[in-house]
């Protein structure tokens, strides 16, 4: 089986953690955000992985390397020369999509899940039509593109609305697709193109486009707040289907569940770490200290009586004594911040040592 | 040609001097609230011990001294612990509370009670204002006001251009140090060397202007000027009451240093020593610095001894339990039966009797008061106010807020809760973070 992953850009949006490292390779959950969808690509068959890129940055190519004979899928790069939109770089990744007529699946990077490609597969080959999108229920549908089903069919798509005033349906387009390849021949060559807002349209007025329902969580994770999000809502879905991924809730500093720590890290005396924590490769927390809702990139240290919430510490960063980081504080690469300093909201670019407060939420440069 | 003095011209040493410390009363000090809710202002501990007992301690040095007068029209009772311990620790040194029945004015009460302060004949009187923050250079003033054979001696400091309009301005000669004008906070600016509110006065000197002053007023009420619409805005406005604007209301700022510096032979003492206002609650943090950095320098065995979890300046009482991984200083000052937590984090604060600090709590910039709780890993924060700065409150987003933040008497901050830049009134529970307000 095949499968493409739009990876995009310089993943701005991240920024300050992707000033130093390609978005796939941010760590989600102690695990590059794109190994998690390959992973799971790789665990239902799939053998040929393509990453749609508008940049390539040697390190990414490094690093899956290793992957690839790890977990015997060969991945491709996919080179835009110019932005293609959504649908353009399928077409541009045709010869490996289209080697043969089984039907590939197709996925936005920044998606985190359950994935449900044993399942999505299943569902399309009975289907036999051209196209399955995976939906997801969400609360607020007007913030999003609504899908609306055929009258008398469960799961056909009659249309799309987009930003719905009034109530049409709560299930959106969830960034996973599986397409037969007869889709890449409705996408013109060397064109941008969207795929939500040409392609698909075009296969629902053929009436071939079906949708299927995601069970259990869904995020988009591309910017800091969703990505401290997604991270409770993934520790929280691995609590219950594979506990012994997170450190025993027996454990004396941990609070209310939903941790994760590298087997490398070292954690100091009388801390309270949880709900919703995850401590990298290397990390080393002091005395004291009180985490929540946070990640702590690999080579982070924090030291005695910090408290941090609702932050990410980039790699290699240290937070001092005392400190307070809080509402989606995010520290770039080896950032520093001194003892007795309160943080609220900052995005710190790399390499900074920050000496006094950040009392309301700013870019450090 | 300088006037002759008719008297004597002693040996400075012998000379008897009285202390006149003003207290105030419960109606002014309203700034100090919410503290002053529950302690009288002159009897709030900075560095271990009641603002007052600063003052004393100064006097107690001066060679001669009779008696210590305080005047105020605090009920008695307020200060009668207070005078009872000082006697013992003051063994050498009267002290008695004169208590006005109603608000005179500095120049007014020291008037009504002159036959006690004349009692046993003193020379001169020091008077203090109880409300300032100084190494109270009582001994050199003594020898500037014989050197000069003086009237009357005031205590002067230089302050910045911009902070001097909040205070009495004092225009001297550079080479005499002769007062030669003085204006109570002008308009525009005269002098950057301000009135201390300390003043050294011949007793021959100072009961005939007040008496003088008494006398015009009720001839030609006195005019009353306002401040400039800068002063409006600012917290060194004076608390003027209607009723202190009454006839009988005398004040030596306004109605007495004036005439002295027009007719007599007054001097100015500068001091390059520290000097601050205790006028707001928050202004007790700097106060509390200031003293505790004297006690530093002369050593005092009554600092906590410096270590790694030390940074002196440290007052601890010796009732308070603080944890040995606890961080405090520099510039703190712990209470009777205090209890601060392992792990816990105390910079530039005073922390009042009976309160607690829990472990890994950090309190900086704060003044924590009697009875209060802070949560574990609580925060409870200021902000620094510049060194030099004379204020108390700085604009953050355009909006003045208390630089220090306050917990009144028995306030809980949760655990892990943040309060920065508030002030607390009394016996409030902070369950949510909070900044930049004043808590009901």
């Amino acid at each position: 089986m095949k499968a493409l992953i739009l990876v995009g850009g310089f993943g701005t949006r991240l920024r300050p953690l992707t000033l130093t490292m390609p978005k796939p390779l941010v760590e989600f959950a102690n695990k590059p955000m794109i190994l998690h969808q390959i992973e799971a690509l790789a665990a239902v068959g799939v053998t040929d992985v393509v990453l749609a890129v508008n940049y390539r940055p040697e390190i990414m190519e490094r690093v899956l390397k290793e992957y690839e004979t790890k977990l015997g899928v060969k991945i491709h790069f996919s080179l835009e020369s110019e932005p293609l939109g959504t649908a353009g770089p399928l077409k541009l990744a045709e010869d490996i999509l289209a080697k043969d007529d089984s039907p590939f699946f197709v996925l936005n990077s920044d998606i985190t899940c359950d994935f449900p490609f044993k399942q999505l597969a299943e569902f399309h080959k009975a289907h036999g039509d051209e196209g399955t999108i995976v939906v997801t229920k969400v609360e607020e549908p007007s913030k999003y593109g609504v899908i609306v089903h055929k009258p008398n069919h469960p799961s056909r798509i009659d249309r799309f609305v987009e930003k719905p005033v009034e109530f049409v349906g709560n299930r959106i387009n969830a960034g996973l697709y599986m397409l037969n390849t007869s889709v890449l021949d409705r996408i013109e060559k060397n064109r941008p193109t969207s795929i939500e807002q040409e392609t698909f349209p075009a296969v629902v007025r053929d009436g071939q486009l079906h949708s299927f329902d995601l069970e259990g969580f869904w995020m988009d994770v591309g910017q800091p707040k969703d990505f401290l999000t997604g991270t409770c809502l993934y520790l929280s879905s691995l609590a219950k289907k594979s506990p012994e991924l997170l450190v025993s809730p027996s454990e004396p500093y941990v609070y209310g569940g939903n941790v994760m720590i590298d087997e490398t890290a070292k954690i100091g005396k009388n801390c309270r770490i949880g709900p919703n924590v995850v401590i990298g490769k290397g990390v080393v927390i002091g005395d004291g200290v009180r985490l929540q809702r946070c990640t702590l990139l690999p080579g982070s240290k924090v030291k005695d009586h910090a408290w941090i919430k609702s932050t990410i510490v980039g790699w290699n960063s240290t937070v001092g004594k005392w400190a307070r980081l809080e509402n989606v504080t995010v520290l770039g690469d080896d950032v520093t911040i001194g003892d007795e300093i309160y943080v609220n909201g900052g995005s710190i670019l790399p390499h900074k040592s920050i000496k006094a407060n950040v009392d309301v939420p700013a870019i450090i440069m | 040609m300088l006037q002759v003095p008719h008297r004597e011209k002693p040996n400075g040493a012998g000379r008897g001097t009285k202390a006149i410390i003003l207290v105030g009363g419960p109606s002014r000090g309203t700034r100090f609230r919410p503290l002053s809710l529950d302690v009288p202002k002159p009897l709030f501990d900075v560095a271990g011990h009641p603002i007052i007992w600063h003052c004393l301690t100064a006097i107690a040095k001066v060679p001669a001294i009779q008696e210590v007068c305080m005047i105020g029209y605090y009920d008695e009772s307020v200060f009668k612990d207070f005078i009872k311990e000082a006697a013992s620790e003051f063994p050498n040194l009267p002290i008695k509370y004169l208590r006005e029945y109603q608000a005179l004015g500095t120049a007014g009460g020291l008037y009504h009670f002159r036959d006690a302060i004349l009692k046993g004949r003193p020379e001169r009187i020091f008077v203090l204002n109880s409300d300032v923050c100084c190494s109270f250079p009582l001994v050199e003033m003594a020898k500037l006001f014989d050197d000069k054979d003086a009237e009357a001696v005031i205590l002067g400091t230089r302050v910045t251009e911009d902070a001097a309009t909040n205070f009495g301005c004092i225009v001297s000669d550079q080479h005499s140090r002769r007062v030669l004008h003085y204006v109570e906070k002008p308009e525009s600016h005269i002098s950057n060397l301000i009135n201390c509110g300390v003043y050294l006065f011949s007793v021959d000197v100072i009961f005939p202007s007040i008496k003088t002053a008494i006398k015009r007023r009720t001839d030609r009420p006195r005019l009353v000027s306002y401040p400039s619409s800068e002063n409006l805005e600012s917290s060194f406005m004076a608390d003027d009451d209607d009723e202190e604007r009454k006839n009988e209301v005398i004040r030596l700022e306004q109605d007495i240093l004036s005439e002295l510096a027009d007719n007599k032979q007054f001097f100015v003492y500068e001091t390059k020593d520290f000097w601050r206002q205790i006028k707001t609650a928050g202004s007790a943090v700097p106060a509390n610095a200031l003293y505790l950095q004297k006690a530093h320098q002369m050593a005092s065995p009554e600092l906590a001894k410096p270590s790694a979890n030390i940074i002196a300046p440290v007052f601890i009482h010796p009732s308070a339990h603080v944890d040995p991984t606890a961080k405090l200083g520099p510039n703190v000052s712990i209470g009777p039966r205090a209890t601060v937590g392992a792990g816990a984090r105390v910079k530039e604060s005073i922390v009042l009797e009976d309160a607690e600090i829990k472990h890994d709590a950090c309190v900086l910039y704060s003044i924590v008061g009697w009875n209060s709780r802070v949560g574990a890993w609580a925060r409870v924060e200021g902000t620094p106010t510049p060194v030099g700065s004379h204020s108390t409150s700085i604009v953050k987003n355009g909006v003045k807020v208390q630089s220090i933040t306050i917990l009144g008497k028995e306030c809980g901050v949760g655990d892990e809760v943040r309060v920065q830049n508030c002030v607390c009134l009394p016996f409030k529970e902070l369950k949510r973070d909070v900044a930049n307000e004043v808590i009901m």
